[in-house]
């Protein structure tokens, strides 16, 4: 394992942000930890940093326990939300930061800024000052910054958070194709499931201060442990004691044995995904995703009767 | 004003004014004060900054706090006789300083201690809002990059706050320069040996001797100049830095 935590606890005065948190990195991984605004996703992140102190508990990296370790000999790359440049700085001498740090030769420093900044992207911005760049720009730069000390494990703390849906995709999947070929152990936190599953070979669901479930992204998808990990990732709608997924939703116009009765309210065209909406006979309201060829088939209007059906549903006890 | 009453007989008794040996050690007691007091709070300043912003914790930090603020609410004049009941001949600390021949009010450690008092909060107060603006991202990411405490400060906190510091090193000067009250109290006022700048004018003006009160008076306008001519060049770079780019992202961006 590439970074072990186990049993890790830490609270801030009453609030506990990490309870008796244990989880495993494999080298080599994108392990995203995701979940809601104060579910302790940041914490755990900054306790492997070594930026928080567990309450209880231990972090190894590598194989070396470094719980009592500060964070500048644990080898770790930390980006944060809002890039964290060092704006007196030029974006040469902020990759260079950490390894002159180390007092590596001046040539060797050279080398490898050049190396990175093209890695990033950034080939002939080395001389301008981080308020010059844009924000995608930056959070490159902080990225390049992270990767030039060559650390253990890299860790992003929701580093697209502050970057505009447009930048967001883009940088997505640019991180995803770097990760190919720096194959760096990562470990990314994020709120946003699509981010997570996109990006993410693995992904730990995190809820109160507790890890809810870890796997692949497809697992977690098509088998949540429970209400919250299925409410988390994707949507969902209740029926009953039962959990079924829109596309799950079925639709017929004549009642068939075990269907039940409702009216569509709205429709909704999505392109491709149609989104209509109903109200069932005993009140609920739920709402079906179809392609736009069965809403075709279907000629639904608002106001309509309809008879519904879930392919799939589960239960949490 | 100023400058046509000190000139009014000429430009002979300007000079003699500040020929004068008891201008002249007034002067260079003045200069003492700066010199020891605007260092001195320079460091307390930043130290006392750092720890009230990067350590919160709730209850020191108020206490520090209303410690800081209290040389700007309490009057000069409280402060200095305050000096004199500590460190006076017959004060708790003065006795046993007096009996070992380091005596503080009447002479020049009091005027000192009254001037690093009174000018006790400005650099906190400048530097206190530029730590917050900036957050501790940045020193945390150098420390993930091997930078340890020391080495943080020095390459990463102090270019961040460094205009915020000369600005409040500026005001620091210019409050002990122009300081009368406290060290009015804690000096004595005896010419050519406690007599600051502000003390002359006034022992001399009482004394009518005016044209030694208004070149003295000159020589503090001139030393006023100098430091709005260096606030107004720092203004700009304190704020600038008060205001930090990333946290001020507009809402498009283009990714190139």
């Amino acid at each position: 394992m590439s970074i072990a935590v186990s049993r890790v606890s830490k609270r801030f005065g009453d609030f506990v942000a990490l309870d008796d948190v244990s989880l495993a990195i494999a080298g080599g991984s994108l392990t995203a930890l995701l979940g809601p605004s104060g579910s302790g996703k940041s914490t755990l992140l900054r306790v492997i940093a070594g930026l928080e102190m567990p309450d209880a508990g231990e972090v190894a990296i590598l194989g070396e326990d470094v719980t009592g370790i500060p964070p500048q000999r644990r080898g770790v790359g930390f980006v944060f939300q809002h890039y964290a440049a060092f704006k007196h700085m030029t974006v040469r001498d902020n990759v260079a930061f950490g390894l002159t740090i180390r007092r590596r030769p001046k040539a060797e420093i050279r080398a490898k800024v050049a190396e990175l900044l093209s890695l990033v992207q950034l080939d002939g911005l080395a001389d301008r000052y981080p308020a010059q760049l844009s924000g995608g720009q930056r959070q490159r730069m902080a990225l390049a910054r992270a990767l030039a000390v060559e650390p253990k494990v890299l860790l992003l703390d929701e580093p697209f958070g502050a970057l505009d849906a447009q930048v967001r995709k883009e940088l997505r999947g640019w991180l995803r194709r770097l990760h190919e070929n720096v194959r760096v152990t990562t470990v990314l936190v994020t709120h946003d499931q699509e981010e997570a599953m996109e990006v993410a070979d693995r992904v730990a669901v995190m809820n109160h201060g507790r890890i809810e479930q870890t796997g692949r992204p497809r697992d977690l998808y098509e088998h949540p442990a429970n209400a919250f990990v299925m409410s988390f990732i994707g949507a969902v709608n209740r029926l009953g004691d039962a959990f079924v997924r829109p596309h799950d939703v079925e639709l017929t116009l004549e009642p068939n044995g075990d269907t039940r009765a409702g009216t569509v309210t709205r429709i909704l065209h999505l392109g491709f995904e149609v989104r209509v909406e109903l109200v069932l006979d005993d009140g609920q309201q739920i709402w079906a995703q179809v392609t736009r060829n069965e809403s075709e088939e279907l000629e639904l209007e608002p106001g309509e009767s309809v008879h519904i059906r879930p392919s799939r549903a589960r239960v949490f006890a | 004003m100023v400058v046509v009453n000190a000139f009014g007989d000429g430009i002979g008794p300007v000079l003699d004014a500040l020929r004068d040996p008891a201008f002249l050690h007034a002067l260079q007691l003045t200069v003492t004060a700066v010199v020891i007091a605007v260092p001195l709070n320079t460091v307390f300043g930043v130290v006392c900054a750092l720890a009230l912003v990067r350590r919160g914790s709730d209850r020191g930090s108020w206490l520090l706090n209303s410690a800081i603020g209290l040389p700007l609410a309490l009057s000069p004049v409280v402060v200095g006789l305050s000096l004199v009941l500590v460190y006076g001949r017959d004060g708790w600390l003065g006795s046993w300083l007096v009996a070992n021949g380091i005596p503080v009010v009447f002479s020049t450690p009091g005027i000192v201690l009254a001037t690093v008092f009174v000018t006790l909060p400005f650099v906190v107060r400048e530097v206190v809002p530029v730590l917050r603006e900036i957050g501790s991202d940045q020193e945390e990411v150098s420390w993930t990059l091997g930078a340890g405490p020391a080495q943080t400060f020095r390459r990463i906190t102090l270019p961040a706050i460094r205009w915020g510091v000369a600005y409040g090193v500026v005001l620091t000067t210019a409050r002990a320069l122009g300081e009368y009250g406290a060290v009015a109290v804690v000096s004595g006022r005896l010419a050519g040996k406690t007599e600051t700048l502000t003390i002359h004018v006034d022992e001399q003006y009482l004394r009518f001797n005016e044209v030694a009160a208004y070149t003295t008076s000159l020589v503090l306008a001139l030393l006023a100049v100098l430091t709005l001519v260096a606030l107004s060049v720092l203004q700009p770079r304190h704020e600038k830095e008060v205001s930090d780019v990333d946290r001020r992202q507009p809402g498009v961006e283009a990714l190139r």
